[in-house]
């Protein structure tokens, strides 16, 4: 386990733990629900791969701005984000973080400086760029974090994105989530180089590679790389993680074995740092169930408010096209 | 296996029809929902489909004969198979046609089917540009009359410029839209019309109506600029033929208030009320003679186009004289509409046994108070007339505060 | 009043609001140590600094993109492509987020980012660099496209655009650039998505904008020589699209020419002419003509170039035939 851990006490430890695991069944509840026909579109889980995200969130300060990819319900809890928020966008509730027009990948809150999740592979990684370019032109203390996956790696945006932001010293912290597939293709049938920290290289970005299931390590990686970016510009983290579900519901999975995902279950993020809380940490086994107790509670509490929420409004269909509401002309019926 | 056709139940106060003429004859074949008959009721005259394909081997009614509902009138079969035997014909059917029951009136059905139109148009289309043609109306131009300098032959304004200027005749072949300002001349003496069926059973039922209901009356005053500027919206995006009617808005507005406040949607039933599960809205229709309520069923479980497609075809029909059983009979509310004729409010007479009726007037452009100043809005008025005996005033006026929010919201009448 | 060039209105604009507020950068390729590849930004770089000039590498995903994002977190961008053929390598950051942020999350995120492309055929460059394809733009709600034709309205609403709180295309024709108009002293804006009729006459309506609305007054002047008197409306924002005073002036002459510069299938000409039949259809007294280019990829040879793209005579006689 790594030493990053001392600096936590137990009840912020306890505090991740309860997020971890938070992200985890509120995930659960969701393919349920998915599978019920409550949830509409795409769902893409984070199963598996949950101590990337409050790992690195752990050290984030408020100031920082976090932007994803479409797999983002957990980002958005790390964030700040509440589960009630994250369920009634899952259901298209007025309620939801997007009042019901995003949906599972258009999740955003910007109050808690969450910029979204986006669902076009590698386009976020631009409006990274050019988020961490208005804070350094204002001389804001903040960062941007912004995380995607090792597909988005090969496609134009990555590399222009890179080299403006090394170009111009641009405070990014880009994390790459390498789950080893984009979709179905892995990364060595799809990178010509099957590190993507090499990628980083060719820019001059100064980068790193992690483990990614041991929440501690991630955060400890984090922590440094942070320090990289505040006022020095940008650092890509590699992180190695494994997602233990489809790319989103409904994926046949013909392109790994059963055995290759038992194999990495058994390395539960969750498990990891559960067994890390009980035998180093001496946390008692009561108090982690207590945990898992209150989020049980909350994610109910989530599907709750959710399923008793408002659908948005008719009006709405005509809301935020543009800063003034759309007004159909009675000659055009044009906006 | 033959077929007896009865005389069908073509309202629920019918007790029987006159068979006005026989379509087919026997031994010719027909289609199954080809016409077999016409019936007259004292509502319309109405078109008998054949419920099923065969050859029509027996027809047991004469034209002009009355005969009560349910009689046999026909039997369709095989060319060749014994049809003696038949249960239905034991009795009754040859009774009532061997003891015809001269029609009332030898009278041509009362709304029959309105001239054709004169067959050099019909024949030969007139090459004219849209504008040309709405000038003709206005004037009253016979296109056909006019000669085109636009290409092919077109006329165009500048032909309808120079008809006007010198003096073509108006032929009146096209009535115009606007009034004449010619009046016709003094009849020589009075003129006495027979009150046709349809006259006679409207006189009828509406006095039994104001008799007999206890009508109370709640007009309110509807905010429509939302209704005017959606409805333009959404008729730009449609076709002409397809365009809606606020009538159309009003009947799913109307229907929707219905289901989320049933009260209304009723009837009295000696001392109980039925409440019905369906939502059938009529909508009244002016037909030559008298007019006729044709019936949206489910509307509350209908689209807007859907609503309006269906008015419309059941109006043609209507005032074609050609209306089917389903179009008339059933609705459990009415809504009247004489907003087209620039009547800005008025008061209808319930149809029982329905609860409820709405009047509806014409959306106008009227000086309104907003924010403290005077402005221009859009208002429509409306009245429920409704049935003291089922309902009362509060309850009502709750239903036309629903009403009211689906039309003043009427983004919500699309979903 | 001032007579200015294109050129100098939009340069103008972009000075002022440069100089209103410390918000607004430029970003682009050679928008600054080079001046501008069309020298709109000769002198901003030195005298603005390569903070609120920056010159980008030749990226435009990322440069509509990084706009967006700094748009996104509170500055008001002004993204420079060097030709709007060149918008296609954006065409991801302008549809999918430009034009859907505001959307998408609810009205949290949005993007008021100005993207300047210079357009358009006529100066032998070649297929993929002599392109018009304006309306293809227009075609997403979220996005506002404007394409002035007049310096005065090159300033206007370019100001306007940069203090819009929505994402706006603005469209400068390039052989636009040496117009030469009227332009008002001191401050001022001229709205968005708003048509505006550019000469009035009784007989016929050209609806057009941008380079083509100098290519229909010149058409309508030589008409006025034979007696006949043109309309001509100047769409001036191709979204939201104004037909206020396209219909009432139809109203009035009953006949319309629409002319762009773009290919015609598909067109501006025939979003005009449906909303005419939909919206007037009892004022038309002639089929509604379209004037656009020959639907092939521009070719370099000058001759063949000129044969391909729309010109006064073409306007001139697509009148004649409709009045």
């Amino acid at each position: 386990m790594a030493s990053g851990n001392s600096k936590l006490d137990k009840q912020e430890l306890l505090r991740l733990y309860h997020e971890m695991v938070l992200v985890r069944r509120l995930e659960e509840r969701s393919a349920i629900l998915y599978q019920e026909g409550k949830i509409g579109g795409f769902l893409h889980l984070y199963i598996g791969q949950e101590a990337v995200g409050t790992g690195i969130l752990s050290v984030r300060r408020p100031e920082d701005r976090v932007i994803t990819a479409y797999r983002d319900h957990g980002i958005a809890i790390s964030c700040g984000t509440s589960a009630r928020a994250v369920m009634a966008e899952l259901l298209g509730k007025a309620t939801g973080t997007s009042k019901g027009k995003g949906g599972s990948m258009h999740l955003a809150d910007v109050e808690n400086n969450f910029w979204g999740g986006h669902a076009i592979v590698g386009a976020h990684l631009p409006l990274a760029a050019g988020m961490a370019l208005a804070d350094k032109y204002r001389g804001e203390a903040g960062v941007t974090i912004c995380f995607f996956g090792d597909g988005a790696t090969n496609i134009g945006y990555f590399h222009e994105a890179l080299n403006l932001s090394m170009l111009w010293r641009l405070p990014v912290l880009w994390v790459c989530e390498n789950n080893l597939y984009g979709m179905g293709t892995a990364v060595e049938r799809a990178s010509a180089v099957s590190q993507i920290r090499q990628k980083a290289e060719g820019y001059g970005m100064p980068n790193a590679r992690v483990e990614g299931m041991d929440v501690l390590e991630v955060r400890q990686a984090a922590e440094k790389a942070l320090e990289a970016v505040r006022g020095n510009g940008p650092f890509l983290l590699e992180v190695i993680t494994y997602r233990f579900r489809g790319h989103s519901m409904g994926d046949p999975e013909r392109y790994r074995t059963s055995d290759e995902v038992q194999k990495y279950q058994a390395n539960d993020p969750i498990g990891i740092f559960r067994r890390h809380l009980i035998e180093e940490r001496k946390i008692k086994v009561e108090e982690l169930d207590t945990e898992e107790t209150k989020v049980e509670e909350e994610v109910e509490d989530a599907v709750r408010f959710a399923e008793s929420s408002p659908e948005p409004a008719p009006e709405e269909l005509f809301r935020d096209i543009y800063a003034d509401p759309v007004v159909p002309q009675p000659d055009t019926g044009q906006s | 296996m033959a077929t007896v056709v009865s005389m069908p139940k073509l309202g629920f106060d019918m007790a029987e029809g006159t068979l006005v003429r026989w379509v087919r004859a026997v031994g010719e074949a027909v289609e199954k929902g080809e016409i077999l008959a016409e019936i007259e009721t004292d509502k319309a005259t109405v078109e008998v489909e054949a419920v099923e394909s065969g050859t029509v081997r027996k027809l047991l009614v004469q034209e002009g004969t009355a005969v009560p509902i349910g009689t046999p009138i026909a039997v369709l079969g095989t060319p060749d198979e014994p049809i003696d035997s038949l249960p239905e014909l034991a009795e009754g059917a040859t009774q009532a046609a061997e003891q015809p029951k001269p029609a009332a009136s030898p009278a041509p059905a009362p709304v029959a089917p309105p001239a054709q139109p004169p067959v050099a148009e019909a024949s030969g289309r007139v090459r004219a540009s849209p504008l040309a043609r709405r000038m003709a109306a206005e004037h009253a131009l016979d296109l056909s009359r006019i000669r085109g300098s636009g290409p092919g032959g077109r006329v165009t304004k500048r032909d309808i410029s120079a008809a006007l200027q010198t003096g073509t005749t108006p032929t009146g072949a096209r009535v115009p839209s606007a009034p004449s300002v010619t009046l016709p001349p003094r009849p020589e003496r009075d003129e006495v019309i027979p009150a046709s069926r349809l006259r006679q059973a409207i006189g009828r039922r509406m006095v039994a109506a104001k008799q007999q209901v206890p009508h109370f009356y709640l007009t309110a005053d509807i905010d429509a600029a939302q209704l005017v500027s959606l409805r333009a919206e959404a008729n730009a995006a449609l076709p002409e033929e397809t365009r809606l009617s606020f009538h159309d808005f009003v009947v799913r507005a109307s229907a929707l208030a219905l289901r989320a406040f049933p009260a209304l949607n009723a009837s009295l039933d000696g001392d109980k009320i039925v409440r019905y599960a369906a939502v059938n809205v009529g909508s009244a229709v002016a037909v030559e003679g008298g007019l006729l309520t044709v019936i949206v069923r489910d509307a509350d479980a209908k689209a807007l186009p859907t609503i309006s497609a269906e008015i419309r075809e059941m109006a043609f029909r209507a005032r074609d004289g050609r209306v089917r059983p389903d179009d008339i009979e059933g609705a459990t509310f009415t809504v009247s509409n004489l907003g087209m004729f620039d009547v800005d409010e008025f008061i209808a007479i319930i149809n029982p046994p329905e609860t409820a009726i709405l009047a509806v007037g014409s959306v106008r452009q009227v000086p309104v108070v907003e924010a403290g100043a005077v402005v221009a809005g859009w208002r429509m008025r409306v009245t429920l007339s409704a049935d003291h005996r089922v309902t009362d005033g509060a309850e009502a006026a709750r239903w036309l505060q629903h009403l009211r929010t689906y039309l003043e919201h009427p983004v919500r009448l699309f979903l | 009043m001032a007579i200015l060039t294109f050129r100098e209105a939009i340069s103008q604009a972009l000075w002022e609001e440069m100089e209103r507020d410390p918000r607004v950068l430029i970003m682009g390729e050679e928008v600054g140590v080079w001046g501008g590849t069309y020298a709109v930004t000769k002198g901003f770089f030195d005298h603005f600094g390569p903070e609120r000039v920056l010159d980008t590498p030749i990226a435009e995903g990322v440069i509509v993109g990084a706009a967006n994002g700094a748009a996104m977190a509170g500055l008001r961008p002004v993204a420079e492509l060097m030709t709007i053929n060149f918008a296609f390598l954006a065409m991801d950051q302008i549809v999918n987020h430009s034009a859907k942020l505001r959307s998408m999350f609810g009205g949290q995120i949005t993007a008021p980012v100005v993207i300047r492309a210079v357009g358009g055929g006529g100066r032998q460059l070649g297929a993929t660099h002599s392109q018009t394809p304006d309306v293809v733009f227009a075609h997403f709600p979220g996005l506002k496209v404007v394409a002035p034709g007049t310096p005065h309205d090159a300033k206007g609403l370019l100001k306007a655009a940069i203090r819009s709180e929505d994402p706006v295309l603005f469209i400068e024709h390039a052989t636009l650039y040496q117009a030469k108009g009227e332009v008002p002293e001191g401050e001022y804006l001229e709205p968005i998505g708003v048509s505006k009729i550019q000469r009035p006459g009784r007989d016929v309506t050209i609806v057009t904008y941008s380079k083509m609305l100098q290519v229909s007054l010149q058409a309508a002047d030589a008409l006025a020589r034979e007696g006949i008197e043109a309309e001509v409306v100047d769409l001036r924002s191709l979204r939201p699209l104004d037909m206020g005073p396209v219909l009432e002036s139809f109203r009035r002459t009953n006949r319309a020419v629409i002319a762009e510069e773009g290919w015609r299938s598909y067109g501006i000409g025939s979003e005009v002419a449906a909303r005419i039949y939909e919206e007037a259809f009892d004022d038309v007294d002639a089929p509604i003509e379209r004037v656009a280019q020959m639907e092939v990829p521009l070719p370099y040879n000058r001759d063949l170039e000129q044969a391909a793209l729309p010109k006064a005579d073409d306007i001139i006689a697509a009148v004649r035939r409709v009045v």
